[in-house]
């Protein structure tokens, strides 16, 4: 019905596949981000260490009445003194191997894991202020807090690009719809007085304006799932964030949604745009 | 079908016509003359509701043009077939798509559609340029598509602006003979034209009744000619 026009309807078609490119991408790193957040929330949070520095003598009095404490909190589901080795494995990325550690005063470390609901941690340090004073409890929580806030607004940042990948699409739809209509104002001026309702004009855009939206994205996400997979391996304990950017399992349906979501856009803001402007012919 | 009542219409300044009475009744045939500029354009314009008159009433079927949304306007002008001066195609879709344009239009497309639309094109002569693109029909022959054009949806009422505008004394009385066959069928035709050996010559096969735009106004001009 509409005479097709080559030139404007491969720059949608361009425009719609750069768009879910770029949500793609925005996607993937708003559900990296919230992984990464969720783990320094919820694993980081279970867990704890109680340092006991002492003098000599006491470390192994005070380690005990500290153990005592601990198995009679509730909300910890088990505690756990790290031997010699396992602290010296621990000192070692920092220190470098072959170092003496027999001959320097280590301070005692428990391991801590909370369980489900959680415990008091101001109330266990004061019980063990009291039991014994060279323990302290360090919940990570001082250098937890900042990351997790850090991985959450990093995260709504990502969310923040899609729903503006979103609009600037609904706006290039609606360009590209009005640039088509007034293109097409002697079309519309001839369907009009053949008997055409508004409706059938619509569609006709509409239809047109949907399919090459969707077919842009679909290119787009394509390709952009294609990157995503492409990225090279880090191991998540080193690289943070930038290895864990991608889809981890069921995640990979989330871009699927990306074509989706152009067709719907494309679809109203075509509509809206079209319903406009017949407004306006006679 | 259609009805004018006291109809006035104005560009901006002034009045272009005013006071106009007329009723297109099934089976009435009306030609529409006066000189260029007169308003015979206008006046189609405002029986196919594509302008409101600025005092007066139009009725399409029934109802008041100025009580009609443009919905009601589409369906109503799916009733009445109009033969434009330029013929308004679509230049990239066939001649038969063209003239069967309307029928997609009004949801109406259907299995016989083919057979039809073979017929009608037989009808005006153009059966073996069904595939042809506007641009490259003769002014004859585009006249003759925008007739089968206005006609396909069976209208109650057919309008032509200049039908013969640009067509030889031939292919007139060939386009006037097909208006006289649809008007013997019932319908109610009003043909706008400044031809007046056109309007003589329909004398002869049709009860024509001459309507003559002079000063605004419209006057029946029937004898004298």
């Amino acid at each position: 019905m509409v005479p097709p026009t080559g030139f404007t309807a491969q720059l949608t078609v361009f425009s719609a596949a750069a768009m879910a490119f770029l949500a793609v991408f925005a996607l993937a790193l708003s559900l990296a981000a919230g992984r990464l957040a969720d783990r320094w929330t919820s694993e980081l949070a279970r867990s704890a260490t109680v340092r006991i520095s002492a003098p000599q003598g006491q470390i192994e009095a005070q380690t005990r009445a500290a153990l005592g404490v601990l198995q009679t909190t509730p909300g910890i589901a088990s505690v756990r003194v790290l031997d010699k080795d396992e602290q010296q494995a621990l000192l070692t990325p920092w220190i470098g191997q072959g170092l003496p550690l027999d001959v320097l005063p280590l301070p005692q470390l428990i391991e801590v894991v909370g369980d489900e609901t959680g415990y008091d941690s101001e109330g266990l340090r004061q019980r063990l202020a009291a039991e014994a004073p060279g323990a302290r409890l360090d919940d990570h929580a001082r250098w937890r807090e900042p990351l997790v806030r850090a991985a959450g607004r990093l995260r709504d940042l990502g969310l923040l690009s899609i729903l503006l990948i979103t609009l600037t699409t609904a706006a290039m739809i609606v360009l590209a719809a009005h640039a088509a209509l007034a293109a097409n104002a002697q079309v519309i001026r001839v369907l009009r007085l053949i008997g055409a309702q508004d409706s059938f004009i619509v569609h006709a855009f509409v239809r047109r304006f949907t399919a090459r939206a969707v077919a842009g994205a679909t290119l787009g996400t394509g390709l952009g799932m294609l990157a995503v997979l492409l990225l090279p391996d880090a191991p998540e304990t080193a690289g943070g964030l930038a290895a864990g950017i991608g889809f981890r399992g069921w995640g990979w349906l989330w871009p699927l949604a990306v074509p989706l979501l152009a067709g719907f856009v494309a679809f109203w803001a075509t509509r809206l745009a079209a319903l406009r402007s017949l407004k306006e012919l006679s | 079908m259609i009805g004018l009542e006291n109809v006035s219409y104005g560009y901006g300044d002034g009045e272009l016509l005013s006071g106009i009475t007329l009723d297109l009744s099934p089976g009435s045939f009306h030609f529409l003359t006066g000189p260029s500029g007169s308003g015979k354009t206008t006046f189609l314009k405002l029986c196919y509701m594509e302008l409101v008159p600025t005092a007066g009433h139009v009725r399409a079927f029934g109802r008041d043009v100025r009580e009609m949304d443009r919905d009601d306007i589409a369906r109503a002008r799916r009733r009445i077939g109009i033969v434009h001066q330029d013929c308004q195609f679509l230049d990239h879709l066939s001649i038969a798509e063209n003239i069967a344009l309307p029928l997609a239009v009004g949801g109406r497309a259907g299995p016989d559609d083919a057979e039809n639309l073979d017929a009608l094109l037989g009808w005006v002569g153009l059966g073996n340029r069904a595939g042809a693109l506007p641009p490259e029909l003769s002014g004859g022959e585009r006249q003759r598509a925008a007739l089968a054009r206005a006609v396909i949806m069976s209208p109650d009422v057919i309008l032509a602006d200049e039908p013969t505008g640009n067509v030889d004394w031939e292919m007139s009385k060939r386009l006037l003979s097909l208006l006289a066959e649809l008007n013997r069928m019932g319908k109610a035709i009003l043909v706008a034209t400044h031809d007046l050996n056109l309007i003589r010559a329909a004398k002869t096969k049709v009860n024509a009744r001459v309507l003559r735009i002079s000063d605004r106004r419209l006057q029946l001009a029937g004898a004298d000619l």
